[in-house]
C-alpha cells in the first residue's frame, strides 16, 4: 500500500527524520512507538504532505504512485487519511457540510457520482449510531467546542465516511477515557480490511489491547531502529526505550 | 508556504470584475458642475413641487458651508464636485410598459442577473431598477397595490403621493445631517419609495437594483421606507457599476420609519466596482443610512454584505425611540486589493427596554483596510436598555489591516452592555485540515470565510443568502495558497 524509502525531513533546518524506511502492505496494521520528539508525528505529517516540513530526501510511494511531491489534497484523494492529534476548529462550518464536501471530493476524484444530501445523511447517521454519537453531531461546527473525546470520535467518523486506503492515526488515543478509547478502536477495527492499511502512532499499549497490530516499529531520533511483533510493545511498556540506544 | 500564499493572493487580485461592462446607450446628461441652476433644472425635469425645490436649495446652501468629514480611516484623492455631472438618464424615459424601455437596458439587467420581466423574475421578489439617475422599471406594482402597498420610484412618489413624501422626507436624516447627506438632499435624482399600510405584511421581498453606467457622474439616490402600524417589510438593494479608470461618486441616503409594532428588514448586497489592482478607479461610496423606531415594539434590522467600492463610508443606524423597540446591524465587509472600508453602525437608545444587536465580520485580503466604527448611545431615560456587540475580523495574507473603533456612551445606570471583538488569520492549520480531507484550497478558504460570516448570512433573505455566499467565493477566489 505505502512504501517509504530513506525519507529525510526537517523543520527550520533542524533534521527530524533521518532516513525512514517503512513498507505497509495492504491488509496490515503497523504501529510506530517512540519517545516524545523522536519524529513520530513529523512522519505522520510528512506522509500527509504538511508543508511546514521540508522533505530533504527519499520518497513515498502509494500503490506504485510516487507521491513525494504531491499536494496535500491530491495525496488525500489518492487515499491517505490523517487522524489528527489536535483537530482544529472551524467555526460556522457544520460537520455535515464539511464531511459531505470531503466525501464528494473523493468520489469525484474516483470518477463516482457525487452523493446527494439525503444519501449522505443516511450514510453518516449509520456511522454515528455505531460510534454512539447523536445525529445532532452533524449540525455542530467542526471541532468547535468539542471535548477531547468528541474531537477524536469526529476524526473516526470522518475516517469511516471517507473510507481511505491508508489511515494514519497520530496519537489518536492520547487523552481519551476508556469508553472513548473503545469507541475509537471499534471504529478502526470496522475500517480495516484486507484492501487497506493502518498506521498507528502511539505512546501506549492500551489502544493495542483493542486493535491487534501485525508489525511494530520502534523509532529513536528520526530512525526506525527495531521492527518486530506485539512482544516489542510489551518490552517497551516494561523497560522503556533506553535498551535500544547504542 | 508564505511565498506561495503571496503568489496566489496576487493571482486573485487579477480577477476580473464580472459586472464591469458598460452599456452603450444615448443618455441625457447635464454638463459637469454644481450650482443653484443645476438644482433648479433637475427639479424642473422632475416636475417637482416648489416645497421640494426649496428643500433642495436649503440643503445646498448648508452644504456649501460644510466641509468633508476627515475622521474616517480612509484616504482618497480629493473629489472635485464641479467636475461631476449631476444627472444622467437614458433618453427613453420610463413608461408603464416594459416595451418602452430601451432593449439595451433590459439586456444590461439580464446580464446582471436581474430580469425585469415579471414572469421571469425570481418568485416573490419585486424590483425597482435604477439606472444612473433614474428609475427604469418597477415590477409587481399592480400586485402590490392590491394590498395597499406603494412601491415605486422616488420621482413617482413625489408626483403621486406628495403628502407622504413631504411628511417623511428628511425626518430621519435631516438635510443638514452631514456633508454627504446634505449633498444628496440637494441633488438626489431618484431612488425607491415604499409605504406599507397599517397591519399589512408585505407578501414579497422588495428590492432596488442600482446600476451606475454613465461616466463622470455621481449617483445620488434616495430611498424612503415607511412601515405603518403593525406592518412588516423586507427590502433588499443591490449595486454594480462598470469598470472605469476614474473614480465615481455614489452618495445615497436611506431613511426608514417604523411605526408602532412594525418591522423593517433592510438588506444590502453592495458590489460596486472596487478599482483595479493598483487601486485605480472604483466607486467612492459615501452613504448615510438611518432608521427610526418611532413607535413602541417596532424593529429595524440592517444586514449588509459589502464587497465592492474603492472606498466605503457607511454607518447604517437605528434610533430606538419607541419603548421595547429593537435595532439590529449585521455586517460582512470584504476589502481586497487597495480597497478601504470604514463602516459600522450607530445605535441610539431613547425608549425604555430598547435592545440592540451588532454583529460585524470584517475580512481583509491583499492590501485591503477594514475598519469597524460603531457607536452605542444610551440616553438618560432609556431604562433597561441592552446592547450586544460582536466585531470579528479575519486577515488573509500579511499586507492587509483590520481596525476596530467602538464608542460607547451610557447615560442610564440600568443599561446592560456587552462587547466582544476578535481578530484572527485564516490558519495554516485550518487549511491543512481541509486539504487533508481532499478539499481544494479555494474551496477551503471560502468554506472557512463563509463559516466566519454565517451569523450574518443567516439574517439575509434566503434567495440572497445564496447570492452573498457566491459573491464572497468569487471575491476571495485564489486569495490564499
Amino acid at each position: 500500500m505505502i512504501k517509504i524509502e530513506n525519507l529525510k525531513a526537517s523543520i527550520d533546518d533542524k533534521d527530524i527524520l533521518k532516513g525512514i524506511n517503512l513498507d505497509i502492505p495492504a491488509g496490515e496494521v503497523h504501529v510506530i512507538m517512540g519517545r516524545n520528539g523522536s519524529g513520530k508525528s513529523t512522519l505522520a505529517n510528512v506522509i500527509a504532505g504538511n508543508e511546514t516540513y521540508e522533505v530533504d530526501g527519499g520518497n513515498i510511494t502509494m500503490e506504485d504512485t510516487d507521491i513525494t511531491e504531491m499536494s496535500i489534497e491530491n495525496r488525500a484523494l489518492e487515499g491517505i487519511f490523517l487522524c489528527f492529534q489536535y483537530p482544529v476548529a472551524i467555526p460556522g462550518v457544520s460537520m455535515a457540510y464539511f464531511l459531505r464536501s470531503a466525501l464528494n471530493a473523493h468520489r469525484k476524484y474516483q470518477g463516482k457520482e457525487e452523493m446527494d444530501a439525503l444519501e449522505f445523511l443516511n450514510k453518516a447517521k449509520a456511522i454515528l449510531s455505531e460510534l454512539g454519537l447523536d445525529d445532532s453531531f452533524l449540525k455542530r461546527s467542526i471541532n468547535d467546542g468539542f471535548s477531547g473525546g468528541e474531537k477524536k470520535k469526529s476524526e473516526i467518523l470522518q475516517l469511516l465516511t471517507i473510507d481511505p486506503k491508508l489511515a494514519v492515526l497520530d496519537e489518536t488515543d492520547s487523552g481519551l477515557d476508556v469508553d472513548a478509547l473503545r469507541t475509537v478502536a471499534k471504529g478502526v477495527n470496522k475500517f480495516k480490511n484486507e484492501n487497506n492499511s493502518v498506521l498507528i502512532i502511539t505512546h501506549y499499549q492500551r489502544l493495542l489491547d483493542y486493535i491487534k497490530p501485525d508489525v511494530v516499529h520502534l523509532m529513536i531520533d528520526g530512525q526506525i531502529v527495531k521492527t518486530g511483533d506485539m512482544s516489542l510493545v510489551e518490552k517497551v511498556e516494561k523497560d522503556g526505550y533506553s535498551w535500544l540506544e547504542k | 508556504m508564505v511565498d506561495k500564499n503571496q503568489q496566489v493572493i496576487d493571482k486573485t487580485l487579477d480577477q476580473e470584475y464580472k459586472y464591469g461592462f458598460s452599456t452603450d446607450i444615448e443618455e441625457t446628461k447635464f454638463e459637469p458642475g454644481l450650482n443653484e441652476d443645476v438644482i433648479k433644472k433637475l427639479s424642473k425635469i422632475k416636475k417637482e413641487p416648489q416645497w421640494l425645490l426649496d428643500w433642495r436649495l436649503k440643503a445646498f446652501d448648508n452644504w456649501k458651508n460644510m466641509s468633508e468629514p476627515t475622521w474616517a480611516k480612509i484616504k482618497y484623492e480629493p473629489i472635485d464636485y464641479q467636475a461631476l455631472s449631476y444627472y444622467a438618464a437614458p433618453k427613453q424615459i420610463k413608461n408603464d410598459s416594459l416595451d418602452d424601455v430601451d432593449p439595451e437596458i433590459i439586456e444590461t439587467y439580464n446580464k446582471l442577473g436581474i430580469s425585469l420581466n415579471e414572469q421571469k423574475r425570481m418568485q416573490g421578489v419585486a424590483v425597482d431598477a435604477v439606472f444612473d439617475s433614474v428609475s427604469i422599471a418597477t415590477t409587481f406594482k399592480k400586485e402590490l397595490s392590491k394590498h395597499g402597498i406603494i412601491f415605486c420610484s422616488f420621482s413617482e412618489a413625489v408626483q403621486d403621493h406628495p403628502e407622504l413624501v413631504k411628511k417623511y422626507l428628511g425626518s430621519v436624516i435631516p438635510a443638514t445631517d452631514n456633508y454627504f447627506a446634505a449633498l444628496n438632499s440637494a441633488v438626489f435624482s431618484d431612488g425607491s419609495f415604499v409605504y406599507i399600510p397599517k397591519g399589512v405584511k408585505c407578501p414579497m421581498e422588495l428590492s432596488t437594483y442600482f446600476r451606475i453606467n454613465a461616466t463622470n457622474t455621481g449617483q445620488f439616490e434616495r430611498t424612503l421606507i415607511v412601515a405603518d402600524e403593525g406592518s412588516h417589510v423586507s427590502y433588499l438593494e443591490g449595486c454594480t457599476a462598470p469598470m472605469r479608470d476614474e473614480n465615481q461618486l455614489h452618495a445615497a441616503c436611506v431613511e426608514l420609519v417604523a411605526h408602532k409594532d412594525s418591522t423593517i428588514k433592510y438588506s444590502t448586497i453592495q458590489n460596486w466596482y472596487s478599482g483595479d489592482k493598483e487601486g485605480k478607479g472604483g466607486i467612492y461610496n459615501f452613504v448615510t443610512k438611518r432608521g427610526i423606531c418611532l413607535g413602541d415594539n417596532s424593529k429595524i434590522s440592517w444586514t449588509q454584505v459589502e464587497t465592492g467600492s474603492a472606498v466605503t463610508w457607511k454607518y447604517p443606524s437605528v434610533i430606538m425611540q419607541g419603548d421595547n423597540s429593537v435595532g439590529e446591524f449585521y455586517s460582512v465587509a470584504v476589502t481586497k486589493n487597495k480597497q478601504q472600508a470604514d463602516t459600522g453602525t450607530k445605535m441610539i437608545h431613547i425608549g425604555k427596554n430598547t435592545k440592540s444587536t451588532i454583529i460585524t465580520k470584517g475580512i481583509s485580503a491583499g492590501e485591503g483596510q477594514n475598519t469597524y466604527r460603531g457607536g452605542v448611545k444610551i440616553l438618560k431615560n432609556a431604562e433597561n436598555a441592552q446592547n450586544f456587540s460582536q466585531c470579528d475580523s479575519i486577515l488573509i495574507g500579511d499586507k492587509c489591516g483590520a481596525h476596530t473603533f467602538p464608542y460607547i456612551d451610557v447615560n442610564n445606570p440600568s443599561a446592560k452592555m456587552e462587547h466582544e471583538a476578535t481578530t484572527s488569520s485564516i490558519g495554516e492549520d485550518q487549511l491543512f485540515y481541509c486539504n487533508q480531507r481532499g478539499i481544494k484550497l479555494d474551496d477551503a478558504v471560502s468554506m472557512i470565510v463563509n463559516g466566519f460570516c454565517k451569523e450574518v448570512f443567516e439574517e439575509l433573505p434566503m434567495e440572497f443568502a445564496v447570492e452573498a455566499k457566491q459573491l464572497i467565493e468569487v471575491t476571495l477566489e485564489n486569495s490564499v495558497g
